[in-house]
């Protein structure tokens, strides 16, 4: 095991991080301004994809894709919220998870309906392949690299937003009082629709991202948002800095476990049993971490109220 | 007094049980299937409504239970089948009794685990997590290659109950049948004691529960463990219905079916998830035998109930639930 | 003088810099009521949480009955003869008043974990709860979801639960809330015998039920508890009069 092979999985679990981070920025704004759950983010990261994939497709551009997958992921969120999202803020986490479960079956079995069973495929821009050269002789891709810079990116823009501007200092009241934000005379309903298209633009752009790497397919957008769930649940649910951080960690996480558990497990039994066996404890690995971190502080690292 | 939801209770039962005798007579084999798989998932949604309906626990993670009966039984038949010994010598079983008992322990066991961490929590927190569980439970089972990993495992011959032939398909119905009516007879028994009192109380206020000296954490954590095993038990007939387990019976869409059969019907109703699972089966068959599409129907269906029929089928036919 | 039933000493609690509860000490003897007054903001409910254990003091300690109560949590308090009273109505909203009733009859009586015998035609339950509720007054409205009894009505009902439990102290916060005077009269005569069942700490903002009840009263402000004495003494303490009284002068 080398230097250089560990740093290349400490990359790739970042990038992982950096995706859920996109993911879990959403669905933990979405949580802090309005206190609703929304199992339907992982359809938007699945739009966002398609989106990219078709646009890209037909005009020859990755880049318009991505465009196309910011505008379409913002726009499916703003109508999903307007048309059933709204009339959920006064219910119970029940009726949440119900009616978005719900969204989850309209969307995916809607996606299949209109481009078919098959998965689509999305190639890296020109500009973007190739790899950068890592200390210790290995190379790693360069569009990854610049998945990971984009999510920095992402998370300064996000944190400045909210820190800096108007817009932040609603979402800000929002959260903390929503009774004097519509006091103050802010238009509560256009508030809440721009914080969700927001959050969908963000999943979107994840989807499209991640497509050039994987296949674009109904259902791609589940397991992460689960894995995004556990992010938020760690980080504690609300807070922007604990989705960042529990996004990392998950991402890291996960990625070493399943690169060195099975190292680990072959010092102490064969290396035919080692595989499967350190395989199996490594698909837990995040779940035991947040069973750990949730057994110390029940709300997360970062409680977003006290 | 005979309430309204008592007689729809009796119909929708009676309902259940004749379907299969009348397909059987008019040789229609294929609906007794779909009656034992209304049985058995109604048995499945009953043990969650213990959590879900009686203790207000949204546990978006019974997939867990089921899948792990599931798999109990898979497991223990397959070592019966193949002869080789399990941990501790232990043969495997094809006896479903024997598989019931130990599918009911072991969910408890891993119910009592979830249960504990999970209930630290409250709300939206509850939710994820359970549903983070549950995966784990299915990342592992897919990992995890010595019973089939991704490809499931398969029971060669359905497990078998005492002095009856389990392979002919209405039989099988009468055992599934028995089960759920026995599940619903436990669910009620619950729901009308001291301990489901205080679960209910719990629900909706554990403040008050706990000013009067009852600790909600146990109570609640008892009911999550009971609930886990009753659909654990469904988890066994449902991997001896169609003779093969996978790890999609542990998948989050699972979890997800398993809580809408219960809002489709009401939820915390005894019969929610008879008449919940009947509608769902019935809407499975009818539309997926017009568009592959039907899962899109399914979610109108279910988003216009969530947003203006809460009550499910019971609570539109029999009004608002009363707690005397 | 006997020994007191419910007994706090240095008490303290911050919020940051805040001196929510600073120093307070509070003693409550048998057959007495020990009205507990202050002004808005003067950290009553922070003092209210800590003694039935939904906050944790940072210091000090609360003996109930000789036994030290304060490292406990909420339920093991009530178990323990903490018997209280919210100041905005708790109640199983779904539940009948009887069915609430019944809730702290079960408790009081040992395990809630019997999972056979339906409570409904349990008579040891019903009759205890329904004759809890006629002494409050509510045997008539045993029936009404709690959720539906009008204010008044889920004042009494919360004063029958804690009737139905094994009592040592009782803790009622603001029972007068939102009573009408017709209410508040009736509320009054029955707290004044209600002491000899067990001594009363009552937080209370109606003047008039405090002077007519209270044995002893202990002024809260800013955390600190200012003065502690008989209804007259408090009258005339000066300290009392610019503090507090003096606002309604």
């Amino acid at each position: 095991m080398t230097f250089s092979l560990v740093l290349e999985q400490l990359l790739n679990g970042v990038q992982l991080g950096v995706m859920l981070f996109l993911m879990a920025a959403g669905l933990t704004l979405i949580f802090g301004v309005m206190g609703l759950i929304n199992l339907a983010h992982g359809s938007l990261y699945m739009v966002g994809a398609f989106a990219c994939a078709v646009v890209a497709a037909a005009t020859g551009s990755f880049w318009l894709g991505l465009a196309a997958s910011l505008a379409f992921a913002a726009a499916a969120g703003a109508l999903m919220e307007v048309v059933v999202i709204r009339r959920l803020y006064g219910r119970d986490h029940l009726d949440q998870v119900l009616a978005t479960f719900a969204l989850i079956l309209i969307f995916s079995e809607g996606t299949r309906w209109v481009f078919g069973s098959f998965p689509l495929y999305l190639d890296i821009p020109q500009l973007l392949q190739g790899a950068v050269p890592l200390p210790g002789g290995t190379a790693y891709p360069l569009y990854r690299l610049a998945i990971i810079v984009t999510g920095g990116l992402v998370a300064i823009g996000l944190t400045l937003l909210i820190s800096r501007t108007r817009l932040g200092m609603r979402i800000r009241a929002g959260e903390s009082d929503r009774e004097m934000i519509a006091a103050l005379g802010v238009d509560i309903r256009t508030l809440y629709t721009l914080v969700f298209a927001l959050g969908s633009a963000l999943a979107g752009l994840a989807g499209a991202m991640v497509g050039a790497l994987q296949s674009v397919q109904v259902g791609m957008g589940e397991p992460i948002l689960i894995l995004a769930f556990v992010v938020i649940v760690i980080g504690g649910i609300g807070s922007i800095k604990g989705a960042l951080i529990g996004a990392l960690l998950v991402g890291v996480v996960d990625t070493m476990g399943r690169f060195l558990l099975p190292q680990i497990v072959g010092l102490f039994m064969s290396s035919a049993q080692a595989g499967p066996v350190g395989g199996a404890i490594a698909s837990m690995l995040i779940y035991l971490l947040m069973a750990a971190i949730l057994a110390i502080k029940p709300r997360g690292l970062f409680p977003a109220q006290a | 007094m005979i309430s309204r939801e008592f007689l729809i209770n009796g119909v929708l039962a009676l309902l259940l049980l004749a379907v299969p005798f009348i397909a059987s007579a008019v040789g229609q084999p294929f609906t007794i299937t779909l009656a034992t798989r209304i049985a058995i998932l109604a048995l499945a949604a009953t043990g969650l409504n213990i959590a879900l309906g009686l203790g207000g626990l949204v546990s978006f993670g019974h997939a867990a239970f089921f899948g792990v009966g599931g798999y109990v039984a898979g497991i223990l038949s397959s070592h019966a089948f193949s002869g080789d010994p399990m941990i501790f010598g232990f043969e495997g079983s094809k006896q479903m009794l024997l598989i019931w008992l130990t599918a009911a322990i072991v969910a408890g066991l891993l119910g009592l685990l979830i249960g504990v961490i999970s209930l630290r929590t409250s709300g939206v927190y509850f939710i994820m997590i359970t549903l983070a569980f549950a995966q784990m439970v299915y990342y592992f089972a897919i990992s995890w290659p010595a019973y089939g990993g991704e490809d499931g495992l398969s029971i060669v011959v359905r497990n078998q109950f005492p002095g009856v032939n389990t392979m002919r398909p209405l039989t099988f119905f009468g055992v599934a049948y028995g089960a759920l009516i026995v599940g619903l007879g436990l669910f009620a028994m619950i729901r009308d004691s001291r301990f489901g009192a205080a679960l209910q109380a719990v629900r909706q206020n554990e403040v008050r529960v706990a000013s009067v000296g009852i600790s909600p954490l146990p109570i609640r954590l008892t009911a999550f463990v009971l609930s886990a095993m009753m659909t654990a038990l469904a988890g066994c007939l449902y991997a001896d219905l169609n003779r093969f387990v996978s790890p999609s019976m542990l998948s989050w869409h699972m979890s997800g079916e398993l809580i809408v059969l219960i809002i489709l019907g009401g939820t915390g109703r005894l019969f929610g998830p008879v008449a919940g699972a009947m509608l769902y089966v019935v809407i499975e068959s009818a539309l997926g035998g017009i568009t592959e599409r039907w899962q899109f129907f399914l979610g109108l269906i279910l988003l216009a109930t969530v947003l203006f029929a809460r009550g499910g089928v019971i609570g539109l036919l029999a009004g608002k639930a009363r707690h005397g | 003088m006997a020994e007191p039933v419910l007994d706090i000493k240095g008490l303290r609690k911050n919020f940051g810099a805040l001196k929510a509860t600073d120093d307070v000490s509070i003693s409550l003897y048998p057959g007495e009521i020990h009205a507990l007054i202050g002004p808005n903001g003067a950290g009553k409910s922070t003092l209210i949480h800590q003694i039935c254990g939904t906050l944790r003091q940072d210091q000090g300690s609360i003996r109930l009955a000789g036994k030290e109560i304060g490292n406990l949590g909420v339920a093991e308090r009530a178990r323990k003869g903490l018997g209280r009273t919210f100041q905005i109505s708790s109640l199983a909203v779904e539940f009948s008043a009887l069915r609430n009733v019944m809730l702290a009859v079960q408790a009081r009586q040992g395990s809630s974990f019997r999972f056979l015998r339906p409570v409904r035609s349990d008579r040891n339950l019903v009759d205890e709860a329904m004759d809890r509720l006629s002494r409050v007054g509510l045997a008539e409205r045993a029936h009404i979801p709690a959720g539906e009894l009008s204010h008044g009505e889920k004042r009494q009902l919360e004063i029958a639960i804690a009737l139905a439990l094994d009592v040592k102290a009782f803790l009622l916060d603001e029972p007068m809330a939102g009573m009408g005077p017709e209410g508040s009269k009736v509320l009054t005569g029955f707290l004044a015998k209600l002491r000899q069942e067990a001594p009363i700490l009552l937080v209370e903002h109606d003047m008039d039920a405090v002077f007519a009840l209270a044995d002893r009263i202990s002024v809260l402000v800013y955390g600190r508890i200012i003065a502690t004495g008989t209804v007259e003494e408090i009258r005339r303490d000066p300290v009392v009069r610019t503090a507090y009284l003096g606002d309604h002068a």
